[in-house]
């Protein structure tokens, strides 16, 4: 049933205008697409479920771990001042790596690195919780990813990717995305896919999720092979849509269907 | 780890009926999914929720797997004087978990 | 991979259900508000509040609320127990409905009356853009 939906749309939107890109006046998160019972859900802090792993993410900011027995708190004090606004510029560039690497990848560099602990799997509890707890810091800040030239040829293959069509339904994200956000698919809002959220709390999982597992679900949606956790594709996709988001406040722990 | 995020007002005047609002992190597995190879994922609900206040139960609720992921209840009381809620929650595989908030009634 | 199958409980079961907590007496319509959005975006988490008109005195009060669906697995919801001392006899909580479904909330008052309410919610589904993980 899920398919001949897919399908459906696929043949509605095949003839579909090129992509545009949406104006600063335009962009509007998923949030304003809500029902107002799923609004106040993501509102009113004692009733969004993705404060649990906000909680929890500050308890493990405080916990020390790995061989070099320390907590991030160790070397960041207080996250709430030396965290403010950095999830706003991720992903951001990584020296060391010589590419761009995303918030939960920068979390696991400092887990390797300084805390000389075995790195955190992606979607696990741990990271979605110190990646939460570390985002709301941010919460309210103006998107401003992007800004490093280094970024620039990541961000380029990005906005390839995000213009490619691609599986079975040989759909590209900004034909849903960009061209289509004003439209339902299968009853549901398809919305101009903006990332202010991440991780967020969506009701599909009953859980949260990072910005790679929805990003994941789209392109399995479209029958295309997903590309891995922590792949550079996913990572210069997040980045592009940082870019494409700026200016956007940042939401975390948002709350999504 | 699971966490509570308990909403209780610090303070009110005796006589006030307030609300409190709690939410509670567990996946409340139904016991009605299948996995791929056709096995049943064990049920894990919570299946009890109690709040005493000063030791007193105040407010209590049997839960079954139609609660959503990470239980929200709230519900209201009447505060009479100082004290402390005390909160319970209670399920399968051996769950228990404890929380607290104290009240300054004036 | 989890797969779903369904199940629904059926009317033969919700009414045991309720049986099961009314025993004989006879339930009326009132008394009860079911707030519940008529159409929810997921079926997995529907906030839901139910609430009773009583004085909420030391004789006259809700003693307990009883929320029941029509197609889960289980008729169950949840039972709530209250007394005088709630103040207001109003409970909030976020379920789950597999699919389009009535769902009904009984209250059980000091004088050991029932009242019942009941409401139709609709569930769209979810898009195509996952599959069950
Ligand atoms: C031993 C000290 C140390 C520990 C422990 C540590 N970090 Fe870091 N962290 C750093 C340093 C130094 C930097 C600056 C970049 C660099 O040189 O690696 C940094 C950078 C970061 C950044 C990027 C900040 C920005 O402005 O871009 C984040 C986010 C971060 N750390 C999170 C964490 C988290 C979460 C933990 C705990 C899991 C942690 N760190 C543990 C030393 C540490
Ligand atoms: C067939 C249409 C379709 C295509 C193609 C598609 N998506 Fe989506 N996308 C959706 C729907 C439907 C949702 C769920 C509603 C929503 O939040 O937008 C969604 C959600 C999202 C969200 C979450 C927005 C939020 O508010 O949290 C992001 C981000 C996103 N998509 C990015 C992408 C990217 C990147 C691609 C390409 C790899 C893509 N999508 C391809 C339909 C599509």
């Amino acid at each position: 049933m899920r398919i001949a939906a897919c399908i459906a749309l696929l043949t509605a939107m095949a003839g579909a205008a090129l992509a545009t890109e949406i104006p600063l006046s335009e962009r509007r998160s998923g949030y304003s697409f809500m029902s107002a019972d799923t609004r106040a859900m993501q509102d009113e802090d004692t009733a969004n479920p993705g404060m649990l792993s906000v909680l929890d993410g500050e308890t493990l900011w405080k916990r020390k771990a790995g061989t070099a027995d320390k907590a991030c708190a160790d070397c960041h004090n207080d996250a709430r001042v030396s965290m403010k606004g950095v999830a706003a510029h991720y992903p951001a560039f990584e020296k060391a790596l010589g590419k761009p690497v995303d918030l939960e990848g920068r979390i696991n560099v400092c887990r390797t690195n300084h805390q000389q602990a075995s790195p955190f799997a992606y979607e696990s509890r741990d990271l979605l919780a110190l990646s939460a707890y570390v985002a709301q810091q941010s919460r309210g800040e103006p998107i401003a990813a992007g800004d490093d030239p280094e970024l620039a040829p990541f961000v380029e293959k990005g906005h390839a990717l995000f213009m490619q069509r691609q599986g079975q339904l040989n759909l590209a994200c900004t034909n849903c995305h960009d061209d289509n956000w004003d439209k339902k698919l299968a009853g549901s809002a398809i919305t101009q896919g903006q990332p202010t959220g991440y991780p967020l709390y969506r009701l599909e999982w009953q859980a949260l999720g990072s910005l790679q597992r929805r990003l994941r679900a789209c392109i399995t949606g479209i029958r295309a092979q997903a590309y891995d956790y922590g792949s550079l594709e996913l990572v210069e996709l997040e980045l592009y849509l940082m870019t494409r988001a700026r200016g956007m406040p940042i939401e975390t722990p948002a709350v999504r269907p | 780890m699971p966490s509570a995020l308990i909403n209780v007002p610090k303070k009110a005047k005796r006589g006030d009926v307030i609300e409190i609002k709690t939410l509670m992190s567990h996946i409340m597995e139904t016991g009605y999914r299948h996995t791929a190879s056709g096995d049943v994922v064990p049920r894990d609900i919570i299946t009890s929720f109690t709040c005493r206040f000063n030791g007193a139960e105040v407010f209590r609720a049997d839960l079954y797997p139609a609660i959503a992921a990470n239980p929200f209840i709230t519900f209201f009381t009447t505060v009479t004087e100082s004290g402390k809620f005390e909160f319970e929650w209670s399920g399968d595989k051996g769950f228990s978990e404890t929380a607290q908030a104290s009240i300054t009634v004036e | 991979m989890v797969i779903v199958r369904p199940a629904d409980a059926t009317p033969a079961m919700l009414q045991t259900a309720i049986r099961n907590v009314v025993g004989e007496a006879n339930v009326r319509t009132g008394k009860v508000k079911l707030d519940i959005p008529p159409l929810v975006e997921n079926g997995n988490t529907v906030p839901m509040t139910v609430s009773v008109t009583s004085p909420m005195t030391a004789d006259e009060y809700v003693k307990s609320i009883h929320v029941f669906n029509e197609k889960n697995p289980q008729p169950n919801i949840g039972n709530f127990y209250l007394g005088p001392r709630a103040g207001r006899a109003q409970v909030s909580t976020r379920i789950r409905l597999a699919d389009s479904q009535k769902v009904t909330a009984i209250a059980r008052l000091s004088d050991d009356t029932f009242w019942s309410a009941t409401a139709d919610v609709v569930v769209t589904l979810a898009a195509c853009t996952e599959e069950a993980i």
